[in-house]
């Protein structure tokens, strides 16, 4: 077995875990979708406007709660600096973590999004729309997550400082998700428009992220 | 052989192994009955066949309730006796409870869509029924999350006592704000509201589902009790190896 | 309303209640294997409870 592989299945082992909190995510998603209607009030057309907007800033808050799975636990017990030291490039390394980190926090996501969707009344046109944003977007946000987690993973109260760190660079993605969301149900610009802007960013974020994060990780692991 | 005896695990094993296999024989007789009745009942004048979700919907509520209370129970237990049997309890109701939920909210959902136009709708009862589901699950991470078994059970225990407070919100919802959700019409004061030709198939799921719950519960139980074992006996390989 | 038109979702509902079923038997099933496979692999090793490993000092004494 490569050392890349093994690491993805060593990854995809501990989240699935007792403390992994690999399904945690999709739980966190699910509390934040049924707080907004208690917040917004029960209209349900309102919540229908709004509900891919409402369901991407969840995913995005779930996605970043998430993040500190990825390099923390690793750290703490010096796999990390044996990481470091081993022979797979750090890059490739950092990638194939990020791949099992979207496997048990995205995927999820993406799967219970139109079921959740239900929940704001949205109908069939608007959850199709939705679960491919996911199926694009959730990679970003876990590729640029990897970036702020990588930063933050000396410090020992890093939690809200990796929020500050990866919620701007996740604003476009947010955008784009949220926009090719709903301009499949309505408004003049067709869903292709956004959509390919999205997986643009994704695809940018998949070569972009793991370089970041492995400078990063070397600038603070000296 | 008294209730009191079940306390120790090792006897508690024996009593599942016995009970388990005729038990759930007598449920899947009880759903065979359950469903011939369900199939013969009359439809509704008013929403039609799509009544006899009713017999699936209306158990998976109290079963889900039934399944937080066993839950509290056993908290207490944990909390106040330190019962040893009380943790196992606990942690074996969780996913059964959190699945009979689901069955209710997702029967209901599938229900509301015909007869009420919409999925979902965020009243009183539905919100206060996806709020337990939601309690439910939180529970479950948390036996999930903490690694040491009596850590955990405590943890839950207290989730569990606050969450109860729940239960009377849901029953009572339906009372206390205006809703689209049916009010109630078998647990009244007075006799129940529903026609006997519906009410009886509909006792009789009740009954089916509410021993099913108990098979499960007690095999769950059985395979937490197992579970104990391997861990202690692996902590014992570990601290005497080398 | 058509009583027709209804039977998708009264198909749907109880298929959706017999999944839920179906999963928490199966869990129920595999986990109570998983458990006694991990107890026979302990106890082949050699390891046993208290009350087997008083058993097994008798027998050898």
């Amino acid at each position: 077995m490569s050392p890349l592989t093994a690491i993805l299945v060593r990854d995809l082992r501990i989240a699935m875990r007792v403390g992994g909190g690999a399904l945690m995510g999709v739980l966190f998603f699910l509390v934040v979708v049924t707080l907004t209607p208690m917040a917004l009030g029960p209209d349900l057309t309102l919540l229908q406007r709004i509900g891919p907007a409402i369901l991407w800033l969840a995913a995005l808050l779930a996605s970043l709660l998430a993040l500190d799975r990825l390099f923390a636990a690793d750290h703490k017990d010096g796999s990390l600096d044996l990481i470091l030291l081993g022979r797979a490039p750090l890059e490739l390394v950092v990638a194939v973590k990020a791949l099992a980190h979207w496997l048990t926090t995205g995927v999820p996501l993406i799967i219970a999004a139109p079921l959740i969707g239900l929940l704001l009344n949205l109908d069939a046109g608007a959850e199709a729309a939705l679960v491919l944003t996911f199926l694009v977007g959730t990679p970003a946000l876990t590729f640029i997550g990897l970036i702020g987690a990588a930063i933050a993973v000396t410090l020992r109260r890093g939690g809200l400082l990796l929020a500050v760190l990866v919620l701007p660079l996740a604003v476009p993605v947010l955008i784009f998700g949220v926009a090719a969301a709903n301009a499949a149900v309505a408004g003049p610009v067709p869903f292709g428009t956004p959509f390919t802007i999205l997986c643009g960013l994704t695809l940018a974020s998949l070569v972009v992220g793991p370089f970041a994060a492995a400078t990063a990780l070397r600038q603070e692991i000296e | 052989m008294a209730i009191a005896d079940l306390a120790n695990p090792t006897r508690f094993l024996k009593f599942a192994n016995r009970t388990i296999p005729w038990l759930g024989g007598l449920t899947l007789v009880l759903f065979a009955f359950a469903i011939n009745q369900a199939i013969s009942a009359p439809d509704d004048y008013q929403q039609g066949a799509a009544v006899k979700i009713m017999f699936l919907h209306v158990p998976g509520a109290w079963l889900g309730m039934l399944g937080w209370g066993v839950m509290t129970v056993a908290a207490l237990g944990t909390l106040v006796w330190r019962h040893p049997l009380a943790d196992v309890t606990a942690k074996a109701t969780a996913p059964i409870g959190a699945g009979f939920t689901l069955m209710c909210l997702v029967t209901g959902s599938l229900w509301g869509r015909p007869m009420w136009g919409t999925y979902w709708v965020w009243d009183a009862r539905l919100t206060s029924v996806l709020v337990l589901f939601l309690l439910y699950l939180g529970v479950i991470a948390l036996w999930r999350t903490v690694d040491d078994p009596a850590r955990a059970a405590r943890a839950a225990a207290i989730l569990t006592l606050v969450g109860a407070l729940d239960l009377p919100i849901i029953k009572f919802s339906v009372d206390w704000w205006n809703t689209l959700h049916q009010p109630a019409s078998v647990f009244r004061l007075g006799a129940p509201t529903i026609d006997a030709s519906i009410l009886i198939p509909l006792l009789i799921s009740a009954l089916a589902f509410t021993l099913l719950f108990a098979v499960l519960l007690l095999a769950a139980m059985r395979n937490e009790i197992l579970r104990r074992r391997v861990r202690t006996l692996r902590l014992l390989q570990a601290s005497t190896a080398g | 309303m058509e009583a027709a038109s209804h039977t998708t979702f009264i198909v749907a509902a109880y298929a959706a209640a017999g999944a839920v079923v179906g999963a928490l038997v199966a869990w129920i099933v595999v986990d109570y294997r998983a458990q006694l496979r991990a107890l026979a692999g302990l106890e082949k090793l050699g390891i046993a409870r208290r009350s087997g490993l008083a058993a097994q000092t008798r027998e050898k004494a």
